[in-house]
């Protein structure tokens, strides 16, 4: 049992937030693509064809039913076996995006059917075809009444983000582990990441906050 | 695909999904009872048990459960907490989900009509028997999907135990994989493992909350 010194964290503090930058671009370019993909598989879901709904819902099945973890190995180790490599980087933003497009599918599809269906009728009746109804009418609100929970994914995602550090990318807990390996000091690094997390965590709540006041119509 | 290869491996990661399930077990029912005492500290009268409830709740919701397990295996003996990998896994996971579940409960209780509350006091009841006889009943029945759902979520968040090599489903596939080099077969057995639990807790909830259902 040593003390604890969080000095030893000083040295470090570059790499730390290097790491926590990384975090945030992983954050935002994987909640990006789930936001995009997750009204892609919805719409697919809810609308025919229904030959691709099929391979969509059991896609959806399959992710939902795993751990984000093992999609990650299964994207990064997995896929070259049938040769595809795919950089480190790139799968950690595919792993972590498709895996929260599922999740933001399920809350769009519901989102999507919660729309009165006079919206529609409204849309088509003056002129629009089906898919510019879909498109300007009913999405735009779905995606505005469901803002709360899709925020709360991007939220988990932050968070989940972590795990890519197993495929070696330089985000924070992968920074802090670099740290560990010259001090030998995981206590402080860990405890100091857990901090920087919790600050991400709270500016990502806030901006969420303030774009959901955004979007939100008072009825 | 090799499917020879999949049903010589099948035994092993049965075992290994028995380890998943027994660590998802053992956490739940730690996660339940910090989520039961960080519930009742947040709606107590006492400023300092809220305050308590409320630091618990916001710090392990606030960071990564890898950082929390990261924390208390490779970082717990620099304060002289030495931990079993497994011990440390069912703490770590526990005190994470606790705090998921302790909202919860607490959304549930929340739930349940202030006229409720009211009308039990003016009929003589105290606090306590309000809680027990009135509001908690039927709060249960509003807990039943939410706290199901984090279970879904701890079982799979139990995949991450595996980096502080508890030997479970996740990690018996890596290990797999680097003596066999065929990283599909491997992960497909260990996601099908993973989907039947998955899908079978799912399947209790959902019975559970019918069962339990007023209408």
């Amino acid at each position: 049992m040593q003390g604890l010194d969080f000095s030893v964290v000083v040295p470090y503090w570059d790499l730390l937030l290097t790491g926590a930058w990384w975090t945030s671009v992983l954050t935002v370019s994987a909640g990006a693509l789930s936001f995009a993909f997750g009204i892609l598989f919805a719409v697919i879901v809810l609308y025919p064809p229904a030959m691709l709904a099929y391979p969509v819902r059991a896609f959806m099945w399959v992710f939902m039913g795993t751990p984000l973890l093992l999609q990650l190995f299964l994207i990064y180790f997995g896929l070259v076996q049938i040769g595809i490599d795919i950089p480190a980087l790139a799968a950690g933003i595919i792993g972590l995006g498709l895996h929260f497009a599922v999740y933001n599918a399920d809350v769009i599809r519901a989102g999507i059917v919660a729309v009165d269906v006079g919206q529609t009728e409204g849309a088509r009746s003056i002129g629009f075809g089906k898919w510019q109804a879909l498109r300007y009418v009913v999405i735009p609100q779905a995606i505005r009444n469901t803002a709360p929970p899709i925020g709360g994914n991007l939220i988990a995602l932050l968070k989940e983000s972590s795990i890519v550090s197993v495929i070696g990318i330089a985000e924070l807990v992968h920074s802090a582990q670099l740290a560990i390996s010259e001090t030998f000091r995981p206590f402080e690094f860990y405890i100091t990441a857990a901090v920087l997390y919790y600050i991400l965590n709270l500016v990502l709540e806030a901006a969420l906050h303030r774009f959901e006041r955004h979007v939100e119509v008072s009825r | 695909m090799d499917f020879s290869l999949m049903s010589r491996v099948f035994p092993f990661f049965v075992e290994a999904a028995l380890v998943t399930l027994e660590l998802t077990v053992l956490a739940l029912v730690l996660g339940l009872a910090a989520a039961a005492l960080a519930a009742a500290a947040r709606m107590s009268r006492s400023a300092i048990l809220r305050a308590v409830g409320t630091v618990y709740v916001s710090l392990f919701r606030g960071t990564p459960c890898l950082i929390q397990l990261f924390v208390l295996y490779f970082g717990g003996p620099q304060i002289g907490i030495n931990l079993e990998p497994f011990t440390a896994g069912v703490i770590g996971l526990g005190l994470n989900i606790g705090a998921y579940m302790a909202e919860s409960i607490r959304g549930a209780v929340m739930a349940v009509d202030r006229g409720q509350t009211e009308a039990a006091r003016t009929i003589g009841f105290s606090r306590l028997q309000t809680l027990r006889r009135v509001v908690l009943p039927q709060a249960a029945r509003l807990m039943i999907r939410p706290l199901g759902v984090n279970t879904v979520a701890l079982l799979k968040g139990s995949a991450l135990v595996s980096t502080v090599s508890v030997v479970e489903l996740t990690y018996t596939a890596q290990r797999f994989i680097g003596s066999t080099y065929k990283p599909f077969e491997i992960f497909g057995v260990a996601a099908l493992l993973y989907m039947i639990m998955v899908y079978a807790v799912a399947r209790i909830v959902d019975m559970l909350d019918k069962r339990f259902a007023i209408i």
